[in-house]
């Protein structure tokens, strides 16, 4: 293999590598008051990134150690896309007189993660995996303790790390096993030699844990609400849609085409936890206040709507689940990049009752809110109902009948509760409610691109006819 | 007695269940932390243990391990340096002060 051949294969990680330096370089060489260029800098390059990728591109390099698909080019485009609206968003936050001066290890570490999410999601061989998940998510524990002086990013930091280190230790006890087992960890000569042995199947379930940590599926979701209140808001808006699509992303590919022997065992297993996952969000976020907490029960319960996608384990699943994250991302971007916005000009309040009559003062906000809600919820002309209807439709397609019909059951319930913020906006009378302010460029480009994706996305169908075309195992 | 592959698998599982009980029960953060080093090296073991019995002819087992070490240095420094700044805003590291996230 020559050298050229390994440039063409992996020019989106190899890209990022060098997008990543420069900017760490800028950081260095710019004086301080600059952190509006740097911001400037890294939306920028960002946007080459997904110029210069955004044709999908298939090969193995290095002995089939890595491997990309079409499928795996669209997704890692689709995650730059999120990364640039979170950067667009964190605007009002990193711009702030307390934070600018650490703007540039903000964009570093989120780059940084992204680069590992990359190799994460092209590893041919669970080697490679392993090491891009430790760097997708050893960098995100520092984002998460950002707010260096505020107690609860330290504790939620603290949870956080200690929560991914636990997941990836009884995932790699579960990837010993498999070794003991098969004597290899490629993924190309894996198939064959996974049969489904009791050991086989243990290693498939720690290793299926490891992953759940990461996705935060129900037996594993303990430190979702705490991090993702603590976190400073663009942070938590990163991990709710960016880590949590490389990761569904991941554990579909591996599920099937690594353990495609053991289908019947992990898809009994992904049935219950899917179950029991929207079923215990969905309850648990009825009792939120505190808005991020809210949307940590929120970001759950769409975790096992994904994982529905994965039920299907077929073109139609992979296709469906890649079209249910570009939906999520711009939708729970719209939601989170108000709530940020809305943080910044009232003293921090994160709770429902702060939103308390926004209409009658921030109506554009509010209308953005109660659109990316409703695609959130699933109702019909937006984007949401769309997602959802596919990957209804995979795992039916399946024959998972019982999961469908208690997740369709699920999605009346959150409706509900996305209708108390629209209800709390619209309805709810409020004295003194939030003075009517302008929010910066940046964060309203962010938001326009936010709303168009949840009103078109849906719309056009060509999106999934797209993505169905590259959608090959 | 020759050592053979089962008696290092009986030490590491040990290990890691070890690790998983110290997980659950412990109070203080550093103890915690602890207890996943042993899951790691638990893992470490494993791995050379197959290589070296099971798989002489490769190198695979082996790389893990040395991955797996470095990773858990990494993954450790990180851990600290966050347990440093909790200890700086709120004057301890036992589980049962740092309740400040909860509903």
């Amino acid at each position: 293999m020559d050298i050229s051949t390994i440039f063409s294969t992996m020019q989106a990680e190899i890209s990022l590598a060098i997008i990543l330096i420069v900017i760490l370089l800028a950081d260095l060489i710019l004086k301080q008051p600059n952190h509006k260029a740097l911001q400037g800098l890294a939306c920028g390059l960002l946007v080459v990134q997904i110029a210069l990728n955004i044709i999908p591109v298939s090969g193995e390099a290095f002995g089939g150690m890595y491997q990309t698909s079409p499928m795996a080019s669209i997704m890692k485009t689709v995650l730059a896309l999120g990364t640039l609206l979170v950067f667009m968003q964190a605007d009002s936050w990193i711009n702030r007189e307390d934070t600018r001066h650490k703007a540039g290890e903000f964009y570093v570490l989120t780059l940084s993660t992204l680069l590992g999410m990359y190799y994460m999601i092209s590893a041919g061989s669970f080697l490679l995996f392993y090491v891009g998940l430790e760097l997708a998510s050893i960098p995100i524990a520092c984002l998460v303790a950002f707010d260096k002086y505020r107690r609860q990013s330290a504790e939620a930091g603290t949870k956080f790390i200690l929560n991914a280190m636990f997941s990836s230790a009884l995932m790699l006890y579960g990837l010993s096993l498999i070794y003991g087992t098969c004597g290899t960890m490629y993924f190309n000569d894996l198939p064959e030699l996974l049969t489904g042995t009791p050991l086989q199947i243990m290693a498939m379930v720690l290793f299926f844990a490891g992953l759940g940590f990461k996705l935060s599926l129900v037996p594993f979701h303990m430190w979702t609400p705490d991090t993702y209140q603590g976190a400073p808001t663009s942070v938590t808006a990163y991990l709710s849609v960016i880590s949590k699509g490389a990761a569904a992303f991941a554990l579909m590919s591996i599920l099937v085409k690594v353990f495609a022997s053991m289908t019947d065992n992990w898809s009994m297993l992904l049935s219950v936890v899917i179950v029991v996952t929207i079923t215990i969000a969905n309850i648990f976020a009825i009792l939120q206040h505190d808005l991020k907490r809210f949307m940590a029960y929120s970001s759950i319960s769409q975790a096992g709507y994904i994982m529905l996608a994965v039920l299907g384990a077929d073109a139609q699943g992979m296709t469906s689940l890649v079209y249910y994250v570009i939906v999520y991302i711009v939708a729970n971007l719209a939601v989170f990049g108000v709530i940020t916005t809305i943080e910044q000009h009232n003293g921090g309040r994160v709770d429902r009752e702060a939103y308390n009559g926004l209409y009658k003062t921030n109506p554009r906000l509010s209308f953005i809110m109660t659109l990316a809600l409703f695609s959130l919820g699933g109702i019909p002309p937006f984007a949401g109902f769309f997602s959802k209807f596919f990957v209804f439709a995979a795992a039916f397609h399946a024959g998972h009948l019982l999961v469908v019909f208690l997740a369709l059951v699920n999605t009346i319930i959150s409706l509900y509760y996305y209708l108390l913020i629209v209800k709390a906006m619209y309805i709810t009378p409020n004295d003194n409610p939030l003075p009517t302010f302008r929010s910066s460029n940046m964060t309203r480009a962010s938001l326009v691109i936010c709303l168009a994706g949840v009103i078109l996305l849906g719309v056009i169908s060509n999106v999934y006819q797209l993505l169905f075309d590259n959608a090959l195992f | 007695m020759e050592i053979h592959v089962i008696h290092y698998l009986v030490v590491s599982t040990i290990m890691m269940f070890c690790g998983i009980y110290g997980f659950f029960t412990r109070k203080n953060l550093l103890a915690l932390l602890i207890s996943i080093e042993l899951m790691l090296n638990a893992t470490n073991i494993n791995f050379a243990v197959f290589n070296r019995y099971l798989f002489q002819g490769q190198l695979e087992g082996h790389f893990f391990t040395l991955f797996g070490i470095a990773i858990a240095a990494a993954e450790t420094a990180i851990a600290i340096a966050i347990i440093i700044n909790v200890y700086r805003n709120v004057k301890q590291i036992l589980t049962d002060d740092i309740t400040d996230l909860k509903g």
